[in-house]
Formats: C-alpha cells, sequence, structure tokens
C-alpha cells in the first residue's frame, strides 16, 4: 500500500475534502477559462483577477478526482496574491515536479539544479503521482487551464 | 480444454482454469478481472490456435494457389461461416463481413448503406445509452447530408422509455440501439423493436458488442436488419470485427474503403467492385484474429449461451444484494437493481469518492474495475454522472471476485472518509 499512500497524501485528501478558493468571480473583470480531460470527463473552470501584474484574485469550480480537485486547490493557494511572473515560474516548477526526468532530457542544456521542493510549499505533497503515469494528466489539468488563461488574459484587447 | 472438445456441462472454474491471464499477480494480489465489458481475457484455445496459425498455417488469403494459401483461405472464410452460424444468419456467411471492431461495423453502415440511403430530413433514431460508436458516425452523416439524429429517452429505473415510441418513429428510416448498456446492463427489447421500426418501414440496427458475448443473438428471430459486434468482448482477440445484414440489404450497398480484394475490375479509367462480403473487404484482412475468433466462438458454443447468462445473472444478483447489504446506501449502482433483462455489468457511484480514485486503490488490491465515462457521455449527463467505476463479469467470473471487489471498496470508503 505504501505507493498508495504516496499518492494520497493527507494534505491530498484534505484539499480534496475541503477545497480552497471553490467559487466564481464576476466576468468581467475576471477572466474565465475552462480547462477538460476529455478521457475521464474531468472538467474545470477558473476564473482569474489580474491587476497591475499580480493575480489578485482566483477561484475554481468543477469536477474530478482527488487528485485533480487538491491540484487544482493547491495551485489556488501558491499562487494566489502572487506576481505574475511568480505565477509563472511556480506553473515551471510545478510541471517539472510532474513531467521529472523526461523534461530535462528532452532539454538541449543539461539542468544543473535539482528540482528544489522547498519552493514548492505544499504542492510537493502531489509529487507521488509522478509514479502512477495514467495519474499526471488528473495533476495538470488545471494548471493547463491557468496557463492557458493567463496567456488569454495577457492577449486580450485593452491588457 | 482441447478445442473440439465439447464441455458438457458448464463449470465457471473450469473456464477460469483455461485463461492464463488470471494466474497473473498484480500488486501482489492474484488478478481481480472485472473488466470484461471493456475487453474479455482469452481462453487457451484461442491462444493456441491464432500461435498454430501463425507456426503453420500463415499465407494470405484469397490469392495463392499454393497449400498453406488455401488452408489460410479456408481457415478465414471457415471462420466467416462459423460466426454466421452463431447469430443464426439465414443467408449464412454471405452475410457476414469482417472489419476491425464495432465501431468500424458502425462507420460501415452510416457511411456506406447511409449515405446512399439517407436525405435531409430522414431521421435515425437511437437512445441515449448508446456508446460514441453507434453515436458519432450518425453525427457525422447528419453533416454531410441533412439527417436528423433522435434519441429515445431512458427512464430512471435505467430502462428504454418507450411511451412515445410511436411518436419517435415519426420520419425514422433506422433505428441503431444497442443490445445491451455497456454502462447500465440493461439489456433492451430488440424483437419489440424490431417489429415497431418495421411498421414505420424503417431497418434495425443492433449494438451487439456487449450482447453477443452475454447471451443467444438469432438475428432471424429478431427479425433484424444490421448486427454488429467485436471478437475481444467474446473472448476473442483484437483487431476483427463483424458487421452483419441481410444479403439483399449487402447487395445495395455501395463500397466502403477501397484497395485491393475489394475489387471485380480495375482499369485505368475506373474500376468495378467485387460482389458479395468481400466488397467491405479491402486490403488483407485480420486473418489470425479470424482464426481466434472462430475458436472464441466454438469455445461459447461449447459452454452454451444459455448457461454463461445464466451464470453471470447469478453472479449479478448476488453482487447486487451484497453492494446494498455491504454499504447501506453508500455505494450507489447506476443501473437495473434486478436481473431481469439485465447483464452482468455494474456500474457503481461510491459517496464522495470519484470513480479513478475508487479504480486506483481498487488496483492496489489486483482488482480490474474502469473508471470512467464508458463512452456513453450523454448517458453519463442523463444521470447527472461525470464517471462510474464498472465492475463486469464473463464466464470466467466466480463471486470470490466480488469477495474482493467489496473488500477493496470497504478500504476506499475508509481512506476517503
Amino acid at each position: 500500500m505504501s505507493n498508495l499512500e504516496d499518492l494520497y497524501r493527507e494534505i491530498i485528501l484534505d484539499h480534496y475534502r475541503s477545497p480552497r478558493n471553490r467559487g466564481e468571480l464576476p466576468t468581467p473583470p475576471a477572466h474565465r477559462v475552462e480547462g477538460f480531460n476529455p478521457l475521464c470527463g474531468d472538467d474545470v473552470v477558473i476564473y482569474l483577477n489580474v491587476r497591475d501584474e499580480v493575480l489578485e484574485d482566483i477561484k475554481l469550480t468543477g469536477h474530478g478526482c482527488s487528485i485533480s480537485q487538491a491540484s487544482s486547490s493547491l495551485m489556488s493557494a501558491a499562487v494566489k496574491g502572487r506576481s505574475l511572473a511568480q505565477v509563472q515560474s511556480t506553473i515551471d516548477t510545478f510541471k517539472e515536479l510532474m513531467t521529472g526526468h523526461d523534461a530535462s532530457l528532452s532539454k538541449d542544456e543539461e539542468i544543473d539544479e535539482e528540482l528544489d521542493l522547498r519552493t514548492l510549499g505544499e504542492l510537493a505533497a502531489l509529487q507521488g503521482v509522478v509514479k502512477f503515469p495514467v495519474r499526471i494528466k488528473c495533476a495538470m489539468l488545471a494548471w493547463n487551464a491557468l496557463r492557458q488563461g493567463l496567456e488569454e488574459f495577457a492577449q486580450s484587447p485593452g491588457h | 480444454m482441447a478445442p473440439g472438445q465439447r464441455v458438457t456441462s458448464f463449470s465457471a472454474r473450469r473456464v477460469r482454469a483455461d485463461v492464463p491471464q488470471l494466474t497473473r499477480m498484480v500488486n501482489g494480489h492474484t488478478i481481480t478481472y472485472l473488466d470484461t465489458a471493456s475487453s474479455s481475457l482469452q481462453p487457451r484455445p484461442v491462444i493456441e490456435a491464432m500461435s498454430r496459425y501463425y507456426e503453420l498455417r500463415h499465407a494470405n488469403v484469397h490469392r495463392g494457389v499454393y497449400q498453406t494459401a488455401n488452408e489460410a483461405t479456408e481457415a478465414y472464410e471457415g471462420a466467416r461461416a462459423r460466426v454466421a452460424g452463431f447469430i443464426r444468419a439465414p443467408g449464412g456467411a454471405s452475410e457476414v463481413v469482417f472489419t476491425k471492431n464495432t465501431t468500424e461495423s458502425f462507420n460501415l453502415i452510416a457511411k456506406s448503406w447511409g449515405a446512399a440511403n439517407l436525405g435531409p430530413g430522414d431521421v435515425v433514431l437511437l437512445s441515449e445509452m448508446e456508446h460514441h460508436a453507434n453515436i458519432v458516425p450518425w453525427f457525422q452523416l447528419r453533416e454531410t447530408t441533412g439527417i436528423e439524429v433522435r434519441f429515445i429517452p431512458v427512464t430512471d429505473g435505467f430502462r428504454l422509455d418507450l411511451d412515445n415510441l410511436d411518436e419517435l418513429l415519426q420520419g425514422v428510416r433506422l433505428l441503431s440501439i444497442t443490445g445491451m448498456s455497456n454502462v447500465l446492463g440493461t439489456k433492451n427489447p430488440l424483437k419489440e423493436l424490431a417489429s415497431a421500426a418495421h411498421s414505420v418501414n424503417a431497418l434495425i440496427a443492433v449494438d451487439g458488442a456487449q450482447s453477443v458475448a452475454h447471451g443467444a443473438t438469432d438475428v432471424a428471430d429478431l427479425e433484424l436488419d444490421f448486427l454488429t459486434f467485436s471478437g475481444h468482448k467474446m473472448l476473442g482477440p483484437t483487431g476483427i470485427g463483424v458487421l452483419w445484414t441481410r444479403e439483399e440489404i449487402l447487395d445495395s450497398m455501395p463500397p466502403f474503403l477501397g484497395g485491393g480484394g475489394m475489387i471485380a475490375d480495375v482499369r485505368t479509367d475506373g474500376y468495378t467492385p467485387a460482389r458479395g462480403v468481400t466488397r467491405f473487404e479491402a486490403g488483407t484482412p485480420p486473418i489470425a484474429e479470424a482464426v481466434g475468433l472462430n475458436a472464441a466462438v466454438r469455445y461459447l458454443e461449447a459452454l452454451g449461451m444459455a448457461a454463461v447468462v445464466a451464470h453471470e445473472s447469478e453472479l449479478t444478483a448476488d453482487a447486487l444484494t451484497r453492494l446494498e447489504l455491504t454499504f447501506d446506501g453508500r455505494v450507489r449502482v447506476i443501473g437495473p437493481l434486478d436481473t431481469i433483462e439485465r447483464g452482468g455489468v455494474i456500474s457503481l457511484d461510491v459517496e464522495g469518492v470519484h470513480a479513478h480514485d475508487v479504480a486506483q486503490v481498487l488496483d492496489q488490491f489486483g482488482v480490474c474495475v474502469r473508471p470512467g465515462h464508458h463512452c456513453a457521455k450523454p448517458l453519463m449527463r442523463r444521470f447527472g454522472l461525470t464517471a462510474t467505476a464498472r465492475a463486469s463479469f464473463g464466464p470466467y467470473s466466480l463471486t470470490k471476485d466480488t469477495d474482493v471487489l467489496l473488500e477493496a471498496i470497504e478500504h476506499t470508503l475508509k481512506m476517503f472518509g
């Protein structure tokens, strides 16, 4: 059962049972973005309030498994109130955590530094997911939607 | 069991002993395979028939004059005849087309018969419990021909709602419907539906992917017009499926895929398609798979479909009762709670736990169930679900599989409780 306990850490179950930043924000001013996992039917809707290059508020709704729901809750807690540059860096770091070794091999230059789990805080609880390859998509669902939302926001008129 | 040897009385234990994969260890446990609705496991006679074919008799079919080429052709055509007998095709082997799977069979119906016979305003009537294989090809046909696609609703009791069938049948040219839902386990009243379709001069196509493996199918008695199914859901190999249709319909259908094998003549100014079933079998067909399917049908016939149904029905009744008694409403069955006109597919909604998490925890006990929408998203939407965890039985299943399933669900509930 050790793998299973690695996957379902207490922090993950806690965020699944009591998700943070759950809800909606009025659009506009908030930007709304959806993400789907067509394989399992999971979905996520994210609302983003960005002002002065800071992600001032984030809310999420959606349905999914404990991994996708806990990951979106943990993500919201990690990025809320951060500068867009910090948010981007967190997205990159998390993605690296999920893709692990494969990502570093595919890059041209070698990555000298080990991924510093301390910078991830509670997000590091999701590292057990890597042992269950089919569940990585679950963990990445909200993160991909967040990245897409920020890209859309950056390209939106008036920004 | 050696091929050809008859089993006089059905014994699930004997079937189980015939399936090598059921002795496998997964995560420290002997495998508990409850995903037959996705794909069945193969008994040794099927695997051995395919091995023997590759070891001694392989050649391309329908072309060579040498001995092994003749043997391969005989084996391939023998499979066609065996399948025709299994579904009681009135016209025999000349009504059985080999495809890749049920999905390809439906695409063949839609893109050949549908495109040639249906136009704007014509209605194809489906049901809310269809697999995407019997939905998407019709939506694709709608884009090119302007047909209407209509759905028979499903009741809260997980059965077809046939109260307004007369109204729904207006303008219908084809009723295309599943024999048994891959999510609910519900078996549909095919004879009644065929008669209703014929009363408005419509044809009926049946998705037999589930029903053919879990009950006897007599296309003549049911008065069907099309039947589709897959080898790998009936103890056979992947890569081969079947489309059966009556000879007069088959003769009127234009070719589907073009290429070698499906022609009578090819010139620089055009081609003439072959007649009969070969017109729909372009390219080298799945020969070894046909050999495997032949062995699977022989195996099922030896077991006796009535015995298979009785066994699976007993397992289903036992599982439904114990799920209710053990979990007291915390595990909801998405499907009929009785075993009348119902197969051994049990979709579960576990309170507070997503189907993926259920399946993940069950995997640690060696239990194979399928989480997800089961390629039936309209049905999932109908019941406000995104996913269920589905357990399904085969002729090799035993009540001890249900024991392990219940124990693993108990653990899941504790973990997420």
